[in-house]
Protein backbone atom coordinates (compact mmCIF):
# COMPACT_ATOMS: atom_id res chain seq x y z
CA UNK A 1 0.00 0.00 0.00
CA UNK A 2 1.51 3.58 -0.71
CA UNK A 3 0.88 4.99 2.05
CA UNK A 4 2.57 5.50 5.67
CA UNK A 5 0.20 6.05 8.92
CA UNK A 6 1.20 7.38 12.23
CA UNK A 7 -1.15 7.58 15.30
CA UNK A 8 0.49 10.48 17.79
CA UNK A 9 -1.61 11.51 20.53
CA UNK A 10 -4.99 12.78 19.07
CA UNK A 11 -3.52 13.08 15.55
CA UNK A 12 -3.48 10.33 12.70
CA UNK A 13 -0.93 11.54 10.17
CA UNK A 14 -1.42 9.64 6.49
CA UNK A 15 1.99 10.20 4.32
CA UNK A 16 0.10 9.63 0.75
CA UNK A 17 2.49 8.45 -1.77
CA UNK A 18 2.80 7.73 -5.90
CA UNK A 19 -0.17 8.58 -7.78
CA UNK A 20 -3.58 8.86 -6.81
CA UNK A 21 -6.20 8.07 -9.90
CA UNK A 22 -9.74 6.78 -9.77
CA UNK A 23 -7.85 3.16 -10.10
CA UNK A 24 -5.35 3.78 -6.80
CA UNK A 25 -7.71 6.20 -4.63
CA UNK A 26 -9.87 3.30 -3.75
CA UNK A 27 -7.35 0.99 -1.61
CA UNK A 28 -6.30 3.92 -0.29
CA UNK A 29 -9.56 5.29 0.98
CA UNK A 30 -10.15 1.81 2.59
CA UNK A 31 -6.94 1.78 4.26
CA UNK A 32 -7.81 5.52 5.72
CA UNK A 33 -11.21 4.56 6.61
CA UNK A 34 -10.02 1.47 8.38
CA UNK A 35 -7.68 3.70 10.60
CA UNK A 36 -10.42 6.45 10.90
CA UNK A 37 -12.84 3.96 12.87
CA UNK A 38 -10.33 1.54 14.70
CA UNK A 39 -8.40 5.15 16.27
CA UNK A 40 -11.51 7.95 15.45
CA UNK A 41 -8.51 10.97 15.59
CA UNK A 42 -9.06 14.57 16.59
CA UNK A 43 -7.10 15.33 13.78
CA UNK A 44 -6.30 13.66 9.98
CA UNK A 45 -3.24 14.86 8.41
CA UNK A 46 -3.08 13.87 4.72
CA UNK A 47 0.51 14.83 3.65
CA UNK A 48 0.83 14.90 -0.64
CA UNK A 49 4.88 15.86 -0.20
CA UNK A 50 5.74 12.44 -1.95
CA UNK A 51 2.36 12.16 -4.41
CA UNK A 52 3.98 11.84 -7.97
CA UNK A 53 0.65 12.56 -9.74
CA UNK A 54 -3.35 13.80 -8.72
CA UNK A 55 -6.26 14.57 -10.80
CA UNK A 56 -9.69 15.07 -9.72
CA UNK A 57 -10.21 11.64 -7.90
CA UNK A 58 -7.63 13.43 -4.99
CA UNK A 59 -10.11 15.78 -4.18
CA UNK A 60 -12.83 12.93 -3.88
CA UNK A 61 -10.75 11.15 -1.44
CA UNK A 62 -10.59 14.07 1.03
CA UNK A 63 -13.60 15.05 0.89
CA UNK A 64 -15.13 11.30 1.78
CA UNK A 65 -12.64 11.42 4.50
CA UNK A 66 -13.91 15.07 5.49
CA UNK A 67 -17.50 13.57 5.32
CA UNK A 68 -16.14 10.07 7.50
CA UNK A 69 -13.87 11.74 10.31
CA UNK A 70 -17.12 15.06 10.63
CA UNK A 71 -19.50 12.64 11.80
CA UNK A 72 -18.06 12.58 14.81
CA UNK A 73 -16.19 16.23 14.95
CA UNK A 74 -12.68 15.56 13.49
CA UNK A 75 -10.58 18.18 11.97
CA UNK A 76 -8.92 17.79 8.49
CA UNK A 77 -5.46 18.98 7.86
CA UNK A 78 -3.56 18.86 4.14
CA UNK A 79 0.30 19.36 3.65
CA UNK A 80 2.86 19.24 1.01
CA UNK A 81 0.41 20.35 -1.62
CA UNK A 82 2.51 21.55 -4.29
CA UNK A 83 0.85 24.81 -6.12
CA UNK A 84 -0.38 21.69 -8.98
CA UNK A 85 -2.26 20.19 -6.19
CA UNK A 86 -3.34 23.17 -4.81
CA UNK A 87 -5.16 24.13 -7.81
CA UNK A 88 -6.83 21.06 -8.28
CA UNK A 89 -8.04 21.21 -4.59
CA UNK A 90 -8.94 24.54 -4.57
CA UNK A 91 -11.32 23.87 -7.76
CA UNK A 92 -13.89 22.02 -4.54
CA UNK A 93 -14.29 24.86 -2.06
CA UNK A 94 -11.22 22.55 0.40
CA UNK A 95 -9.71 25.78 1.75
CA UNK A 96 -13.38 26.30 3.29
CA UNK A 97 -13.14 23.25 5.37
CA UNK A 98 -9.66 21.39 5.53
CA UNK A 99 -6.82 23.65 7.17
CA UNK A 100 -4.00 23.47 4.82
CA UNK A 101 -0.45 23.65 6.19
CA UNK A 102 2.23 25.48 4.20
CA UNK A 103 5.03 23.23 2.51
CA UNK A 104 7.89 24.18 0.29
CA UNK A 105 5.08 24.75 -2.72
CA UNK A 106 7.76 26.58 -5.00
CA UNK A 107 10.43 23.46 -4.84
CA UNK A 108 7.15 21.53 -5.73
CA UNK A 109 5.34 23.58 -8.41
CA UNK A 110 6.26 21.60 -11.05
CA UNK A 111 4.92 18.05 -10.01
CA UNK B 1 -8.02 22.46 -38.68
CA UNK B 2 -4.95 21.83 -40.67
CA UNK B 3 -3.08 18.49 -40.57
CA UNK B 4 -1.15 17.29 -37.98
CA UNK B 5 2.61 17.14 -38.15
CA UNK B 6 2.61 13.84 -36.18
CA UNK B 7 0.05 11.65 -35.09
CA UNK B 8 -0.75 8.37 -33.27
CA UNK B 9 -3.66 6.36 -32.04
CA UNK B 10 -4.09 4.07 -28.95
CA UNK B 11 -6.77 1.53 -28.25
CA UNK B 12 -7.34 0.09 -24.80
CA UNK B 13 -9.81 -1.61 -22.59
CA UNK B 14 -11.98 0.41 -19.97
CA UNK B 15 -9.80 -0.94 -17.23
CA UNK B 16 -9.30 1.52 -14.32
CA UNK B 17 -5.33 0.29 -14.62
CA UNK B 18 -5.18 1.59 -17.96
CA UNK B 19 -5.62 5.43 -16.27
CA UNK B 20 -1.95 5.41 -15.76
CA UNK B 21 -1.56 4.10 -18.76
CA UNK B 22 -3.23 6.65 -20.93
CA UNK B 23 -1.63 9.62 -19.47
CA UNK B 24 1.83 8.44 -19.34
CA UNK B 25 1.84 7.42 -23.27
CA UNK B 26 0.04 10.40 -24.46
CA UNK B 27 2.50 12.88 -22.64
CA UNK B 28 5.39 10.73 -23.67
CA UNK B 29 4.29 11.27 -26.92
CA UNK B 30 3.15 15.14 -26.61
CA UNK B 31 6.62 15.56 -25.58
CA UNK B 32 8.49 15.69 -28.56
CA UNK B 33 6.96 18.97 -28.85
CA UNK B 34 9.24 21.36 -26.86
CA UNK B 35 7.26 22.48 -23.68
CA UNK B 36 7.45 22.87 -19.89
CA UNK B 37 7.19 20.32 -17.62
CA UNK B 38 4.02 22.41 -16.27
CA UNK B 39 2.16 22.22 -19.76
CA UNK B 40 2.76 18.50 -19.79
CA UNK B 41 1.90 17.73 -16.65
CA UNK B 42 -1.51 19.44 -17.80
CA UNK B 43 -2.49 17.19 -20.79
CA UNK B 44 -1.53 14.24 -18.02
CA UNK B 45 -3.76 15.95 -15.59
CA UNK B 46 -6.19 16.30 -18.39
CA UNK B 47 -6.54 12.99 -20.06
CA UNK B 48 -6.61 11.00 -16.94
CA UNK B 49 -9.87 12.65 -16.16
CA UNK B 50 -11.26 12.41 -19.72
CA UNK B 51 -10.19 8.56 -19.73
CA UNK B 52 -11.34 8.15 -15.90
CA UNK B 53 -15.08 9.36 -17.26
CA UNK B 54 -14.84 6.98 -19.92
CA UNK B 55 -14.09 4.34 -17.82
CA UNK B 56 -16.42 4.68 -14.59
CA UNK B 57 -19.46 6.57 -16.76
CA UNK B 58 -18.88 5.42 -20.49
CA UNK B 59 -18.56 1.79 -19.50
CA UNK B 60 -20.44 1.81 -16.66
CA UNK B 61 -20.89 -1.54 -15.90
CA UNK B 62 -19.18 -3.05 -18.86
CA UNK B 63 -15.53 -3.04 -20.15
CA UNK B 64 -15.27 -1.63 -23.40
CA UNK B 65 -12.83 -0.07 -26.16
CA UNK B 66 -10.81 3.41 -25.44
CA UNK B 67 -9.85 5.56 -28.21
CA UNK B 68 -7.17 8.22 -28.44
CA UNK B 69 -6.01 10.09 -30.86
CA UNK B 70 -3.15 12.25 -30.37
CA UNK B 71 -2.26 15.10 -32.86
CA UNK B 72 0.97 17.30 -32.73
CA UNK B 73 0.24 20.32 -35.13
CA UNK B 74 2.59 23.46 -36.43
CA UNK B 75 0.92 25.73 -34.43
CA UNK B 76 2.39 24.47 -31.01
CA UNK B 77 -1.14 22.61 -30.72
CA UNK B 78 -1.92 19.56 -29.15
CA UNK B 79 -5.00 17.66 -29.74
CA UNK B 80 -6.07 14.74 -27.62
CA UNK B 81 -9.50 13.24 -28.86
CA UNK B 82 -10.64 10.55 -26.29
CA UNK B 83 -13.58 8.67 -27.52
CA UNK B 84 -15.76 5.72 -25.55
CA UNK B 85 -18.65 3.58 -27.40
CA UNK B 86 -20.35 3.91 -23.64
CA UNK B 87 -23.88 4.76 -22.51
CA UNK B 88 -23.33 8.37 -23.69
CA UNK B 89 -24.23 11.47 -21.76
CA UNK B 90 -27.76 12.78 -21.73
CA UNK B 91 -27.56 16.45 -20.80
CA UNK B 92 -24.10 17.51 -21.28
CA UNK B 93 -24.76 20.76 -19.45
CA UNK B 94 -25.49 19.31 -16.29
CA UNK B 95 -22.44 16.49 -16.49
CA UNK B 96 -20.43 19.63 -17.24
CA UNK B 97 -21.65 21.76 -14.06
CA UNK B 98 -18.81 21.40 -11.33
CA UNK B 99 -19.70 19.34 -8.52
CA UNK B 100 -22.12 17.52 -10.13
CA UNK B 101 -21.46 13.73 -10.15
CA UNK B 102 -24.20 11.41 -11.52
CA UNK B 103 -22.48 8.50 -9.05
CA UNK B 104 -21.91 10.41 -5.71
CA UNK B 105 -19.53 8.06 -2.96
CA UNK B 106 -16.20 9.52 -3.21
CA UNK B 107 -16.39 11.31 -6.67
CA UNK B 108 -16.23 15.08 -6.76
CA UNK B 109 -17.86 15.51 -9.91
CA UNK B 110 -14.92 18.23 -10.69
CA UNK B 111 -13.46 15.66 -14.16
CA UNK B 112 -14.80 18.11 -16.50
CA UNK B 113 -13.50 21.59 -14.24
CA UNK B 114 -10.18 20.15 -14.28
CA UNK B 115 -10.24 19.43 -18.10
CA UNK B 116 -11.24 22.82 -18.80
CA UNK B 117 -8.29 24.35 -15.72
CA UNK B 118 -5.56 22.41 -17.57
CA UNK B 119 -6.59 23.17 -21.42
CA UNK B 120 -7.32 25.86 -23.71
CA UNK B 121 -9.78 24.31 -25.48
CA UNK B 122 -12.45 21.18 -24.44
CA UNK B 123 -15.05 20.26 -26.85
CA UNK B 124 -17.50 17.25 -25.18
CA UNK B 125 -19.83 15.45 -27.79
CA UNK B 126 -21.85 12.69 -26.69
CA UNK B 127 -24.85 10.78 -28.41
CA UNK B 128 -27.05 8.95 -25.67
CA UNK B 129 -26.61 4.78 -25.94
CA UNK B 130 -23.54 5.44 -28.48
CA UNK B 131 -20.71 7.24 -27.08
CA UNK B 132 -18.97 9.89 -26.19
CA UNK B 133 -15.98 12.10 -27.35
CA UNK B 134 -13.73 14.55 -25.86
CA UNK B 135 -11.48 16.54 -27.53
CA UNK B 136 -8.87 18.68 -25.60
CA UNK B 137 -6.48 21.44 -26.97
CA UNK B 138 -3.59 22.63 -25.37
CA UNK B 139 -1.03 25.96 -26.92
CA UNK B 140 1.97 24.89 -25.54
CA UNK B 141 5.22 27.26 -25.51
CA UNK B 142 8.09 26.17 -27.06
CA UNK B 143 11.14 26.28 -24.68
CA UNK B 144 14.45 28.66 -25.06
Amino acid sequence: MPLTMKKQGDRLSVLLRGDIDHHSALPLRNAIDEAISRTRPKTLRLDFSEVTFMDSSGIGLVLGRYRNISTYGGALELSGLSLRYLKIMRLSGIEKIAKIRGGDESAKATK
Amino acid sequence: MQKPQNEMKLIFKSLSINEGFARVAVSAFAAQKDMTIEELNDIKTAVSEAVTNSIVHGYKNSIGDIYITCGIYNNNTIRIKIRDKGCGIEDIEKAMEPMYSSLGGDRAGLGFSVMECFTDRLKVSSKPGKGTTVILEKKVSIKC
